[in-house]
């Protein structure tokens, strides 16, 4: 007779062609979304490096090397001719030089020499006081919500008795996370700047901020609260332990690399968003840095610069020209690096306290 | 399943009566020097409510100073919950509450208004049915309770340590390792650290939820063994599903059913001669 047939044979149909293209589908968003963000970062990087890397000056002090992207202000690019040839200098290297050449003149008894310059403003210079401000900002927004976030969280989870109560702040606080930015803005306006009347300035946008990241912070603090075993609490009360003392000594440390988990996202939206900080924190410009007040009390409440919100300035406030991409790729390429250092020193923090406690 | 015949091998017993008359509440004279044990616990009228789901009804129960009693029943019988009643560990689950009757040790009513629960557990301590070491060190383990009542001196707390480790039996596997974490221990192990750490803070009851039932037979041995050394020194109840380990381990034993107690007596009585049918029904492996 015949072969048997193999009951196992594939049945010619539709389901094995679904399979393929849904494979295909299913591949190819994974890897469009790959080749989006390698755009992105190579385009940021490809531009923005130069920047920070033509910017090595040396000095005559101590460490004889600075780089005037990162650590000077601000400046207004003048772009003129002199002698023939082009020159362009910033705000402050071209008063010098023009001081230099009018007293070289009258030296020689020539009449001044006339400068005709176009300025471009902040196309030369630094991010100094971005920097600065940005990192201020984040510091102080997250321990707010960090301490907030983490109080609420141990009384959601360890105090409070399940009811209607505690599932209406769950709700509320779920909500608080779909808030656009630009509310919480709007809301720190009208409550800290002009209600508190504490104008604009770091404290302002420090509350502001930690209200936006507070969803977050107490969310993933009570999942990583609720994933520390039930026996750690049980063993620790059945030693006479009290409640806090439990919490304490045996519950938060463990739960502890789980919340810097949830800061870690925290800190990359805190440092990038611009429409909080845009109504409660920050200038446009600001030479002066923040430690250089005369009270100590002052140093709350005065505005910063920040990075995302100078990146904005520069890209849509300010006339384009062949100047300001410079400024434009370089906050973008440092903020990035900034908040990949921020983010990296997170996760090996946590991962040390991680390896410190497992179970 | 334990019968009167392997039991009788198992532990044997001095005195085998199969009377009624002989049923009584005396102590077992193979476990003891002292022939008459104190009352340390007494269970009043006791009723007990999850939410509105009564859980324990009117237990009148009187635990001896310095004795295992065991409880025994099928799981839901409401013998754990009546563990967990001794020390309150039930205040830590929402809605619950005694309606009636009281737990008195030495006198005092433990659920009174001037009773401090934090007090009661330092007195009352337990070890869990799932071994739970803290993850730290054995030592940190061991200090736990010493610690968080304030304790800093550190001969003070190395003495502890060694004594408690040798308390439970422990000693001489772990001594060249106190700074490892507790979580390396085998379960057995684990299981007598607990105990150890429980035994730190020199309480004067141990309360053991099913200490055994995650543990292979050596395991489960040693930490029987464990029982009968620390009964010197401390009030032991056990609730156990094993009936073969409350006939090892324990001077009198407790049978619940429902959330009733039905039977309570000498080990011995209860095992090759229950009083109630249901206790026979159950010792036998007829039900359960």
């Amino acid at each position: 007779m015949s072969t048997p047939t193999n009951p196992f044979a594939a049945k010619p149909g539709r389901s094995r062609a679904t399979e393929k293209v849904i494979l295909t589908v299913f591949r190819f968003a994974t890897y469009f979304i790959l080749l989006c963000g390698l755009i992105v970062f190579t385009n940021i990087i490809w531009k923005g490096l130069p920047t920070v890397t033509n910017a090595f000056k040396t000095t005559d002090t101590f460490p004889y090397v600075t780089n005037t992207f990162l650590f000077e202000a601000p400046q207004s690019l003048y772009v003129f001719e002199h002698d023939g040839k082009k020159m362009e200098m910033g705000d402050k290297d071209y008063r010098a030089f023009r001081a230099a050449e009018e007293a070289k003149a009258t030296a020689a008894g020539l009449p001044a020499p006339k400068f005709k310059a176009d300025s471009y403003v902040y196309s030369a210079g630094g991010i100094w006081p971005c920097i600065v401000g940005t990192v201020l900002l984040v510091v102080g927004s997250m321990s707010i919500a960090l301490f907030l976030g983490v109080c609420s969280a141990i009384y959601l989870n360890e105090y409070a008795k399940d009811g209607p109560i505690v599932r209406f702040i769950r709700l509320a606080i779920l909500n608080l996370a779909g808030v656009p930015s630009i509310v919480f803005g709007l809301f720190g306006f009208g409550m800290f700047v002009i209600f508190f009347g504490w104008n604009v300035s770091l404290i302002s946008g420090w509350f502001t901020l930690a209200f936006m990241v507070l969803p977050v912070v107490i969310t993933a603090s009570e999942e990583s609260l609720k994933a520390v075993p039930k026996g750690f609490r049980e063993g620790s009360l059945a030693l006479g332990a009290t409640k806090w003392q439990t919490i304490r000594k045996n519950v938060l440390p463990y739960a502890l690399p789980g919340i810097l988990t949830s800061s870690i996202l925290g800190i990359a939206r805190v440092a990038g968003e611009t429409a909080p900080i845009m109504f409660t924190a920050a200038y446009v410009v600001r030479d002066k840095l923040p430690w250089d007040v005369e009270k100590a009390g002052d140093f709350f409440f005065q505005g910063v610069m920040a990075l995302p919100y100078h990146i904005y300035v520069v890209s849509s406030k300010i006339p384009q020209n062949e100047y300001t991409s410079r400024v434009q790729y370089g906050t973008a390429f440092v903020f990035l690096g900034i908040v990949a250092l921020i983010a990296t020193a997170s996760i090996i923090f946590r991962n040390k306290l991680r390896s410190r406690y497992q179970w | 399943m334990v019968t009167a015949s392997t039991l009788s091998k198992a532990a044997p017993m001095d005195t085998p009566s199969a009377t009624p008359a002989s049923r009584s509440f005396q102590v077992p004279s193979r476990t003891t020097d002292k022939d008459q044990a104190d009352t340390l616990i007494e269970i009043e009228n006791f009723d007990f409510y999850y939410g509105t789901k009564q859980a324990l009804f009117d237990i009148n129960l009187k635990l001896d100073d310095k004795r295992v009693t065991a409880f025994i029943g099928p799981s839901g019988c409401g013998k754990s919950t009546l563990l967990r009643c001794l020390n309150r560990m039930n205040d830590l689950i929402d809605g619950t509450s005694v309606k009636r009757g009281s737990v008195k040790i030495r006198d005092v009513d433990i659920n009174g208004r001037d009773v401090d629960s934090i007090e009661l557990r330092k007195r009352v301590g337990m070890v869990f049915q799932k071994s739970n070491p803290f993850p730290k060190s054995i030592y940190e383990n061991v200090v736990y309770g010493l610690r968080i009542q304030g304790e800093t001196n550190k001969a003070k707390l190395d003495e502890v340590v060694e004594k408690s480790l040798r308390g439970a039996a422990l000693w001489d596997e772990v001594k060249d390792r106190l700074h490892e974490s507790g979580l390396g221990l085998s379960g057995g192990q684990q299981q007598r650290l607990c105990i150890a750490r429980t035994i730190a803070v020199s309480p004067e009851v141990i309360l053991m939820d099913e200490p055994c039932s995650a543990l292979d037979p050596i395991a489960t041995a040693k930490v029987e063994e464990l029982i009968h050394e620390l009964k010197k020194d401390f009030t032991i109840i056990i609730v156990t599903h094993s009936m073969q380990q409350a006939a090892r381990c324990s001077d009198k034993t407790a049978f619940f059913y429902m959330g009733k107690l039905i039977e309570y007596a000498d080990t011995r009585t209860i095992f090759m001669n229950p009083g109630n049918p249901q206790t026979e029904a159950y010792v036998s492996g007829r039900f359960g």
